[in-house]
């Protein structure tokens, strides 16, 4: 029996919308695009209701890692220079100009002063392993304390930037004591403001800040 | 692949004596270029940091060793919440500011948890000062206060979480503080009561 023969289709499509598709796409990515700021360790921060965003300037970062090794930061490129410029007369450190550019245009710090000259005249990839056995910037509970470098970073960073807010990113996991230190460091400057870090959760339903949200809702 | 042939789409032959110019095809094999995009795309997503972080605000109480102790302010027993955090995220709490060391107060035990958690007392402590704020046992400008006193055992979460606890609650007075020796004996004496190592 003779059967009809039907026409055989293409297999070929169309690509151009598709083309156009991924091109807005990675258009939109691109444009919202902002890369993440590289950090020397992983941090899960704990959750809280809080909805303030970070502002994108002037910002301390305190890193405490879960080991409670603390890590320090400052966000501003050119403030950097100043910052080790004033930490290096400070702490007679003896840094060259190209270990003070290493710092200017690094990341978080995460040594003790007598590893600083060390770390920043390692190449880069000297530095990734060094980041990963660093021992954290020592600080004690009292600011006055002479091995409580971190207070030397906090007084030097306030002096070259008044304007700098101070954020403290802890892992959840970091037993108080530890946090206790960055906190007693900052009283001692008497800085009783600051800011933590949190990932952001659901407000409880039921709760007087859920009636407020939802009250806050219906006016609008 | 996505090119349509349109060289023979014309159905009038030409006479035979006419030359065909061969007519090249204008569509071009886009696939490579759609690789390309997603290729890009897929970095881009994976670079990109959509949500900024959010931050909580938290205020330290003021510390002045030149205040006197006049300047202080005094916190009234009646509308204090004393919260021990402890280890194992478990929280031992107690009312009043446990100023008088002879009698030790009732401690009681809780979590974190959002049934029978600290919220609940939390909550419930906020309607005991309402309560007594209508019958005129204390003024207008009493507030519920909040005392936070995380021990050495405590972790980070800990604190974030019972901080979060006062937003959440809208607790407008709350301080960190630093445990006292005394409350750390309560919480061992209380450890050991329920046998916990």
């Amino acid at each position: 029996m003779p059967h009809a023969k039907l026409p055989r289709k293409s297999t070929n499509v169309d690509m151009t919308a598709m083309c156009d598709v991924a091109f807005l796409l990675l258009t939109f990515f691109m444009l919202a695009t902002k890369f993440k700021p590289e950090e020397p360790v992983t941090v899960i921060t704990p959750s809280s209701i809080s909805q303030i965003t970070l502002p994108d300037v002037d910002i301390m970062l305190i890193t405490v890692d879960p080991k409670g090794r603390i890590f320090f930061s400052v966000d501003n490129k050119l403030k950097r220079m100043d910052l080790i410029e004033s930490i290096n007369s400070y702490r007679n450190l003896n840094l060259s100009k190209e270990e003070k550019t290493a710092f200017a245009l690094g990341g978080s710090i995460g040594f003790p002063f007598n590893q600083l000259k060390t770390y920043l005249s390692a190449s880069a990839d000297d530095q990734k392993n060094m980041v990963a056995n660093a021992q954290g910037i020592p600080a004690d509970t009292s600011v006055t304390a002479d091995n409580n470098e971190l207070a030397s970073w906090i007084r030097s960073a306030r002096e070259t930037n008044p304007k700098v807010r101070i954020c403290i990113k802890a892992d959840g996991d970091v037993s108080y004591p530890n946090v206790q230190k960055i906190v007693k460091t900052l009283e001692g400057y008497k800085i009783f403001k600051f800011n933590l870090i949190t990932n952001l959760k659901a407000i409880p339903s039921g709760t007087a800040a859920f009636d407020d949200a939802h009250a806050n809702d219906r006016k609008s | 692949m996505a090119e349509l042939d349109t060289s023979s789409s014309g159905g009038h032959k030409k006479g035979p004596g006419v030359k065909k110019g061969k007519k090249l095809s204008t569509r071009i094999d886009l696939t490579p270029m759609v690789d390309l995009g997603f290729l890009l795309i897929t970095f881009f997503m994976y670079t990109t940091t959509m949500a900024k972080p959010k931050t909580m605000e938290i205020n330290m109480p003021y510390k002045d060793k030149t205040l006197t102790e006049d300047e202080k302010n005094k916190i009234k027993n009646s509308v204090a919440l004393t919260v021990l955090l402890s280890k194992s995220h478990r929280i031992y709490y107690y009312e009043g500011i446990g100023d008088n060391p002879d009698k030790s107060p009732d401690i009681k035990v809780t979590t974190f948890s959002s049934a029978k958690g600290i919220r609940d007392e939390i909550i419930d402590k906020k309607k005991r000062v309402d309560a007594m704020k209508r019958t005129g046992e204390l003024s207008e400008k009493d507030e519920t206060t909040v005392l936070i006193k995380p021990d050495t055992t405590s972790t980070y979460s800990d604190l974030v979480n019972i901080l979060d606890e006062m937003n959440i609650n809208d607790v407008k007075v709350y301080a960190i503080v630093d445990i006292t020796d005394l409350e750390q004996g309560w919480i061992k004496a209380t450890e050991e009561a329920n046998g916990i190592k």
